[in-house]
């Protein structure tokens, strides 16, 4: 190409090879701005979230159970993208919290009847905040906020670093064993893709756990948020969770 | 400007052109379609097999069972969460048995006497007082516990 030509001056030669790189450099400059320019706008206009009703959950741990089923979450007992916790609060005012396995062996209440001034089952699973902490520490750009609401990660780009995890208010994300790379809750997406509803709402005995779309107020959970009286964990943390919880005591955390 | 300035100035300005370049051609394409993320995630994310269906599925062959079910206090219960999921078997029934819970304590799961278990929703019994060492279902059917 231009090397071939022997009549080329080296000015000459010098002013080409700017000229090109200065192309690549050009060219490249516009790609990583798309981000920049991209539509955070819904995909079609759905905007998700959750209702749980603490008193409908019997502590069956079916939910945790099939969770763990349908999405090949490790079997051992420290790995959930959902789980049920037992909150018992002693006449002394003294709070136990306990979660064997997550409830999917069931539960035990460590205080006698007698004791106890109240007691409930709390749900736990991740709360797909509007302002995730998770997704902002990520440095790679794996974790996000899907155009429809759900926080997911992209486990091919994950690094492992292990920031989500600890960022995470609720404790909702884990450290994959086998792949070493962030997991969570994912609302099921591979369900819905499918018309089908999350595991962990299907398979509730009780319909203790109901999800829909925000945006449209005539959906189940918009109507469970009009009826009743509903409180999101943690909100001095202004991560403007979409997990409402029906009946929440002040104890939880 | 001095020269050395001016030679650093071009250092500079070498070094940004090459990491630029690199951002491109290292970038997955659908980088930032969406936001800050690979736009195939998404895709990527929602392909995985489903593993548990719905009831519906289970009452194209299994009606009156499911009919039975529904007409009973077990009606809010899904197959599933007795029978374990049942995508294999939906597709292939001959070679992917459901499981038949026969333990003693499965319908202990729900029913177990727990303060914390709201009585309003669930009715809790003491297994060894109430069964006597008979299984549940000798007395109650699984799917319609009074019959
Ligand atoms: C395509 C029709 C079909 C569908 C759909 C289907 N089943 Fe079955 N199922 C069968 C047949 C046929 C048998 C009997 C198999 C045999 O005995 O070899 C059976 C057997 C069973 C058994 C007894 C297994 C055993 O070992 O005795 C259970 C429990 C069961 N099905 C549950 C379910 C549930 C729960 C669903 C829904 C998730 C479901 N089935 C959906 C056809 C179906
Ligand atoms: C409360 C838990 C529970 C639920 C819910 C449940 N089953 Fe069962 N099912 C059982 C148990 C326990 C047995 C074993 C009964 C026995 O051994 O006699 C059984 C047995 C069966 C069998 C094989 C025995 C038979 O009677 O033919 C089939 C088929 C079956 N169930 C289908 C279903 C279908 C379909 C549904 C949903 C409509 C369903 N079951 C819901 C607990 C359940
Ligand atoms: C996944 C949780 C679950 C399992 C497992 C389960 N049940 Fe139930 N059961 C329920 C729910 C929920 C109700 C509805 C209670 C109501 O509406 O009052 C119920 C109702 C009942 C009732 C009627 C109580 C009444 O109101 O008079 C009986 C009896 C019963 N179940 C027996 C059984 C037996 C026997 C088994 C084991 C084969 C079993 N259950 C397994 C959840 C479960
Ligand atoms: C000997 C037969 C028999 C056996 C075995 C049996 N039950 Fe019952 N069950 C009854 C009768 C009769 C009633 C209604 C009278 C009552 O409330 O005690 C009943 C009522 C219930 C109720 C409703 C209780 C209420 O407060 O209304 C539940 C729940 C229940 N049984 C679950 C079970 C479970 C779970 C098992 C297995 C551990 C079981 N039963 C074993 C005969 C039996």
């Amino acid at each position: 190409m231009a090397l071939e030509n022997k009549n080329l001056s080296r000015q000459e030669f010098l002013k080409k090879l700017g000229l090109f790189a200065g192309g690549v450099v050009f060219v490249s400059t516009i790609n990583p701005l798309k981000m920049v320019f991209a539509t955070e706008k819904p995909k079609n206009g759905k905007w998700y979230g959750i209702a749980i009703d603490i008193e409908k959950c019997i502590g069956c741990g079916s939910c945790a159970r099939s969770c763990k089923i349908e999405n090949d979450v490790s079997q051992e007992p420290f790995y959930f993208r959902n789980w049920v916790e037992q909150y018992t609060i002693t006449n002394e005012h003294e709070i136990k919290v306990s979660s064997p396995n997550g409830g999917i062996d069931g539960f035990e209440q460590p205080v006698p009847d007698e004791d106890i001034y109240k007691t409930f089952f709390v749900p736990k699973m991740c709360n797909h905040c509007s302002d995730s902490p998770c997704t902002q520490v990520c440095p790679v750009g794996a974790s996000f906020d899907s155009p429809e609401g759900i926080v997911l990660v992209d486990q091919t780009y994950c690094i492992g670093c292990g920031y989500c995890v600890q960022a995470c208010p609720y404790g909702c994300r884990y450290i994959d064993p086998l792949k070493g790379v962030a997991d969570k809750c994912t609302l099921c997406s591979h369900r819905l893709e499918k018309g089908l509803d999350p595991a962990c709402m299907m398979i509730c005995p009780t319909h203790a756990r109901i999800y829909g779309d925000l945006n449209n107020k005539n959906s189940e959970v918009s109507l469970f948020l009009k009826e009743h009286n509903c409180a999101v964990l943690k909100p001095h943390l202004n991560t403007h969770s979409k997990l409402f919880y029906n009946d929440l005591n002040q104890e939880v955390h | 400007m001095p020269v050395q300035v001016k030679r650093l100035l071009l250092v500079f300005a070498f070094f940004i052109a090459i990491s630029v370049a690199l951002i491109y051609f290292l970038t997955p394409k659908s980088f930032g379609e969406y936001g800050h993320y690979r736009g195939k995630a998404l895709e990527e994310i929602s392909s995985t097999e489903i593993k548990y269906v719905q009831m519906d599925d289970c009452a194209m062959c299994h009606d009156s069972i499911a009919e039975l079910k529904n007409s009973g206090l077990h009606a809010t219960l899904q197959c599933e969460v007795c029978h374990g999921p049942g995508f294999n078997h939906i597709e292939d029934y001959e070679n992917n048995r459901m499981e038949i819970p026969n333990e003693g304590q499965f319908c202990m799961r729900c029913h177990i006497m727990n303060a914390a278990s709201p009585k309003k929703v669930i009715k809790q019994i003491d297994a060894v007082e109430h069964a006597e060492g008979e299984d549940c279902i000798t007395c109650h059917n699984p799917h319609q516990p009074w019959l």
